[in-house]
């Protein structure tokens, strides 16, 4: 287990160097559906990392009894359980937001991320270092979604959190809040944060 | 040794002094340039921008002149930042300018013809790889975007414009006054052009001549735009006997809206269509079918764009489709 990164590396490797959307492309399905606003996307990138944190403690815990066979369905059996404690505290404490959010948060227990963590992560190492893992991912999943989230709403609506900021003649890209948008922008930002690496590395 | 010597004599054919070798075809016609072909595009809008500019003045100049320094613009730009040459000189920017403008309605502010045509330029175009790398339409995909993203601004209420001085461009489009109010448009005016819709479309006459010389310069193929006409005809007139409309959804279909403009100048786009024969014919029937299909049972009045649109994402695979099969292979 020499080889394995220490509990800071795994930390700050999912901030940036492997960031779950711009460089694993991991969990899109959320990243496209709800970053057409700055509030779903901070809630769901907050539930993420709720279940995502508890997921790998309790994954990390009991990574000497799992069977090979058996440990995906583990895995999802654990994700389901922390889903279904963070749809449910939604709909009592933001019931609109749980309303808007509709099956994306139920949907949680298929993002790709948060299974790849457990099977990469959390499965081979122990509590702490998973513990720091998740928290890193989850900085950067957040940042991913308020970065994609920040250009469409701003585009689309000419405000950041329901604020209007752009001056009142803004035409509002309506475009931007429709799915199209979300492509675009994924698209786009992709681009340039592969455009932005590669220039460092050439630079280093 | 005989391998050496082999070699040796390969790497002095393939130099300056030794023998030219390329694939076929060995002869092709040198005048037949990105350059002449744009050329010919340009000349043959020259009716349909004189007409624009005589049924909606200021705002037909307006819109051209702001698509086309927008496209140039951004052209110039977006090559710039792939470390290319930029080739404004082929004049393939202009012409996707000069075909969005004439796609828009007068109506529109400003900053729809500038942001559709740096869509329509770096989306549309640069993304893919620039000029001849494109999937779809760059002009279509611009409009697409704006109309979308601007729906008070491109839908069919916006084309009415209360504060002309023209008669015809404070009323409804033909199609539109057809489908909700069932006012038909008389045909005359149909055909010559005499009525509101976006700045290029509104003349059947000035598409058709505009149109028939793109297909006799060889620019356009000409089995595109007859198999829509062809297959709108048909459809069209399936509908107006069912209807018993005696024949005005007819006319109004092959002679209002964008059908003849989207036929002959955007359809036939030679680098978003398919290459052989039978793929263009399967092109422009279900570009036809597509136009007829979203004009009689969607909510839009017109879907030439929507149409082009998709038939532009099947081009590739209606190209492996229908490619020959060399000589003796089963």
């Amino acid at each position: 287990m020499a080889d394995q990164p220490t509990a800071m590396e795994r930390f700050v490797q999912g901030i940036l160097p492997e960031n779950p959307v711009y460089r694993q492309l991991l969990g899109l399905c959320p990243t496209l559906a709800v970053t057409n606003g700055m509030k779903p996307a901070i809630t769901m990138a907050c539930s993420v990392a709720f279940v995502l944190f508890c997921a790998n403690i309790v994954t990390s815990l009991i990574r000497d009894l799992l069977k090979p066979h058996l440990r995906i369905v583990v895995f999802t059996l654990t994700i389901a359980t922390f889903v279904t404690i963070a749809d449910r505290f939604l709909a009592a404490y933001v019931y609109q937001m749980s309303k808007l959010l509709g099956p994306y948060i139920p949907l949680i227990i298929v993002n790709c991320l948060i299974i790849c963590r457990c099977e990469v992560c959390a499965s081979k190492q122990s509590a702490f270092v998973a513990g720091a893992d998740a928290i890193g991912q989850s900085i950067g999943f957040g940042l991913a979604l308020a970065s994609i989230a920040a250009v469409r709403e701003l585009l689309g609506t000419g405000g950041l959190f329901g604020v209007h900021l752009l001056p009142a003649a803004w035409p509002d890209w309506v475009i931007m809040v429709l799915p199209p948008g979300a492509f675009i922008t994924l698209g786009l930002l992709l681009g340039a944060v592969n455009w932005y690496s590669s220039r460092k590395t050439k630079n280093a | 040794m005989s391998n050496t010597s082999q070699q040796s004599g390969q790497g002095k054919a393939s130099g300056t002094q030794g023998l030219h070798v390329a694939p076929s075809p060995h002869i092709s016609d040198k005048s037949f340039t990105t350059q002449r072909m744009m050329t010919d595009v340009l000349i043959s809008l020259l009716p349909l921008i004189l007409m624009s500019l005589y049924i909606f003045r200021m705002n037909a100049a307006k819109q051209m002149i702001i698509c086309i320094v927008s496209c140039l613009v951004a052209e110039t730009l977006f090559v710039k930042m792939r470390d290319r040459v930029a080739t404004l000189d082929d004049f393939s920017a202009a012409v996707t300018g000069m075909i969005l403008a004439l796609s828009l309605p007068g109506t529109a502010p400003w900053y729809v013809g500038c942001l559709a045509s740096f869509v329509a330029i770096g989306i549309g175009k640069i993304l893919f790889g620039g000029l001849g790398m494109n999937i779809f339409n760059p002009a279509m995909v611009g409009r697409a975007f704006v109309m979308i993203a601007f729906a008070s601004l491109m839908g069919a209420a916006a084309y009415e414009d209360p504060s002309s001085l023209v008669d015809v461009v404070s009323q409804a489009t033909p199609l539109t006054a057809l489908k909700q109010s069932a006012i038909p448009t008389s045909i005359g005016a149909l055909f010559l052009g005499m009525t509101n819709g976006s700045l290029g479309e509104t003349s059947a006459l000035a598409c058709l001549l505009g149109g028939i010389f793109l297909c006799v310069r060889g620019t356009a193929s000409w089995e595109i735009p007859a198999s829509i006409i062809a297959s709108v005809f048909v459809i069209a007139g399936i509908a107006d006997i069912a209807g018993s409309f005696s024949g005005d959804l007819l006319m109004h279909h092959l002679f209002g809206g964008a059908l003849l403009f989207g036929a002959f100048f955007i359809a036939t786009d030679p680098v978003t269509s398919p290459l052989t024969f039978k793929g263009k014919i399967i092109f422009g029937v279900g570009t036809g079918t597509l136009i007829m299909i979203i004009r009689l049972f969607s909510g839009y009045p017109e879907g030439v764009m929507f149409a082009v649109l998709i038939m532009n994402a099947v081009t590739p695979l209606i190209n492996r489709w229908t490619i020959p099969k060399p000589m003796g292979v089963a």
